[in-house]
């Protein structure tokens, strides 16, 4: 044996060493947010942050209220979540009940291809084709406005949509269908009275995960959503999301120590915290989803 | 009744793959008709310029090969080696569990906030700068998750019987991995790195975040020079208001997406004649 017994003890912890830094990446995470945080918190209060609505770190009269930001991000994502949910969730079910595996092989990766676009290309359609467009039917909507953003989010998330739906409905066992298709179901009735319901939690851990990338989602807000904090539900007019203020930021050159050096790491606290609950619910119903049908 | 509620939901999933396939096909239309007769030698090989007609991609393209290769060259090892590590070697306990669900965690991280995680760590705490050096960490990072799960689900392919007769002859662990495992796992693991590099090219938020340059006249002649990366001159392009930059980004975009589209090819290549060589009766 040309491998001696302590070289294998090197090898291994070589391996694991490999393992342990993606535990150094999630502790880096939180040391260098809620550090820069707890910085910004030492100026501005917590409730004046939370339940402020008036977002104007830029101004003289700084003001840190975090809501028109929530309000952008949510707006976005909301609409983002109209157009991907309905359509990703039919498409699934028409790949899995309906098509054939040919139309299916066929269909799979045209789909993945929008899923491979880079978000910054994205950006550069929702602002100069399909705003435009939107335009010429909406004629109060304004050159930066959300919804020109979220729809084309919608399309962007639609793969990620369709194919955690694909893994929900393919998961429900055959039997359950067959049972129904015996009992004098027609096709439709079995996909919705049968498979649907039975699939429903796979379905809703694919709609949270969707809604936990559309509020991380950068560079196609920041591009055609307009740089405006502004609270308000109206799709028509600028907003700024979390994401894009960020980048707002990080584009001037803020030096370190400043308030608003600080108050980006505050509001992506506030991302991070929010992407992190909604991943770790979608990870819990995936779990139990799998589980029930394993 | 039912016949016709079975064809509306069919004409209904349609028109949603419609509307799919149209934005699809109309967003590249729109790219290539905006910025296909931008492209030549000049623009390929021209510096960023205040003129839109005299500027070109030649710094922001480099800088996206040399981030990518760097990229690469950190996250691949990485990846793998944590991914043989869970696989091959973890026991099942609460430290090894913790690193698993930490990884699908790390997977749902928005760019943004590793952006961030590289500003703070790399560009500040170890002095990094707005370097090559930093961009590339910081990118690695990002698609560490990626890489370590594409590695495990090849890993995971390999036979048993094929590792547990290669002990039966005496091979130890690690020469179980590097002689049975690794060259079987290859091609997934491959396909997996070449769809974790592709999503890094077009990344631009985290490389905004620590505070990548948009204007370098200059190619970058070490790991810790600035640097400038394809995506964000196409943001930078977008960003300004006259319709002459509007065309350069357009340009960028399509050498952008040929690129992706390139290593997204050799991806789907390289699964596919894996699947007919698995397929192939034995």
């Amino acid at each position: 044996m040309s491998v001696s017994k302590s070289n294998e003890r090197l090898i291994q912890w070589t391996f694991a060493l490999c393992g342990a830094v993606s535990i150094f990446v999630t502790l880096g995470i939180f040391a260098v947010l809620f550090w820069e945080t707890f910085h910004f918190f030492q100026e501005v209060p917590l409730g004046a942050f939370l339940f402020g609505t008036k977002w104007t770190p830029l101004f003289v009269q700084k003001q840190f209220g975090i809501l028109p930001l929530i309000s952008g991000t949510l707006l976005i994502a909301l609409i983002a979540m109209i157009i991907a949910l309905p359509l990703g969730i039919s498409i699934a079910i028409f790949l899995r009940e309906y098509a054939s595996s040919h139309l299916r092989r066929t269909l799979k990766p045209i789909l993945e291809i929008l899923a491979g676009i880079p978000t910054i290309v994205y950006g550069y359609f929702a602002l100069l084709t399909v705003t435009p467009f939107l335009q010429k039917v909406i004629p109060e909507l304004a050159g930066f406005n959300a919804l020109s953003p979220g729809i084309v989010m919608g399309i962007m998330i639609l793969p990620l949509s369709v194919s955690l739906s694909d893994d929900a409905i393919h998961a429900v066992p055959e039997h359950l269908r067959m049972g129904a298709y015996a009992l004098g179901a027609k096709r439709l009735e079995v996909v919705f009275r049968v498979v649907l319901p039975a699939a429903m939690s796979g379905i809703v851990s694919a709609g949270i995960l969707s809604i936990s990338r559309a509020i991380g989602e950068t560079m196609l807000v920041t591009i055609a959503a307009g740089m405006r904090p502004l609270l308000t539900l109206n799709p028509l007019g600028p907003v700024q999301t979390i994401t894009a203020y960020i980048v707002q930021v990080s584009l001037g050159d803020t030096p370190t120590g400043t308030l608003e050096y600080s108050s980006i790491f505050a509001v992506a606290t506030v991302l991070f915290l929010c992407t992190f609950f909604l991943n770790t619910i979608a990870q819990r119903l995936r779990q139990s989803f799998q589980h029930m049908y394993a | 009744m039912r016949k016709s509620a079975d064809r509306l939901f069919i004409a209904g999933a349609l028109a949603a793959l419609g509307v799919a396939l149209l934005t699809l096909s109309s967003l590249l239309v729109t790219v290539l008709f905006d910025g296909l007769s931008r492209i030549d030698m000049q623009f390929l090989t021209s510096f960023p310029s205040r003129k839109p007609e005299e500027a070109g991609i030649l710094s922001s393209l480099v800088g996206s090969i040399y981030l990518t290769g760097l990229t690469a060259l950190i996250a691949v090892p990485l990846g793998i080696g944590s991914a043989v590590y869970l696989e091959q070697y973890a026991k099942k306990n609460w430290f090894n569990l913790l690193m698993e669900i930490n990884i699908g965690t790390l997977a749902g991280v928005p760019s943004i906030i590793y952006g961030l995680l590289g500003l703070g760590l790399f560009v500040r705490i170890l002095h990094f700068d707005r370097s090559l050096l930093a961009g590339s960490c910081t990118l690695a990072l990002l698609i560490l998750p990626i890489v370590i799960l594409a590695s495990r689900e090849a890993i995971r392919t390999v036979s048993h019987d094929l590792q547990h007769g290669a002990f039966a002859l005496g091979a130890t662990e690690s020469q179980v991995i590097r002689r049975v495992v690794f060259p079987l796992a290859l091609p997934g693991i491959l396909t997996g790195v070449i769809l974790a590099l592709s999503r890094a090219i077009g990344e631009t938020a985290p490389l905004i975040a620590i505070g990548a340059l948009t204007y370098i006249a200059f190619l970058p002649d070490s790991l810790f020079a600035p640097f400038t990366a394809l995506p964000i001159q196409i943001f930078n392009w977008v960003s300004r208001p006259q319709p002459a930059f509007h065309e350069n980004a357009a340009a960028g975009i399509i050498i952008l997406l040929v690129t992706t589209l390139l290593f997204n090819a050799a991806a789907i290549l390289i699964r596919n004649s894996l699947y007919s060589r698995s397929a192939r009766p034995s």
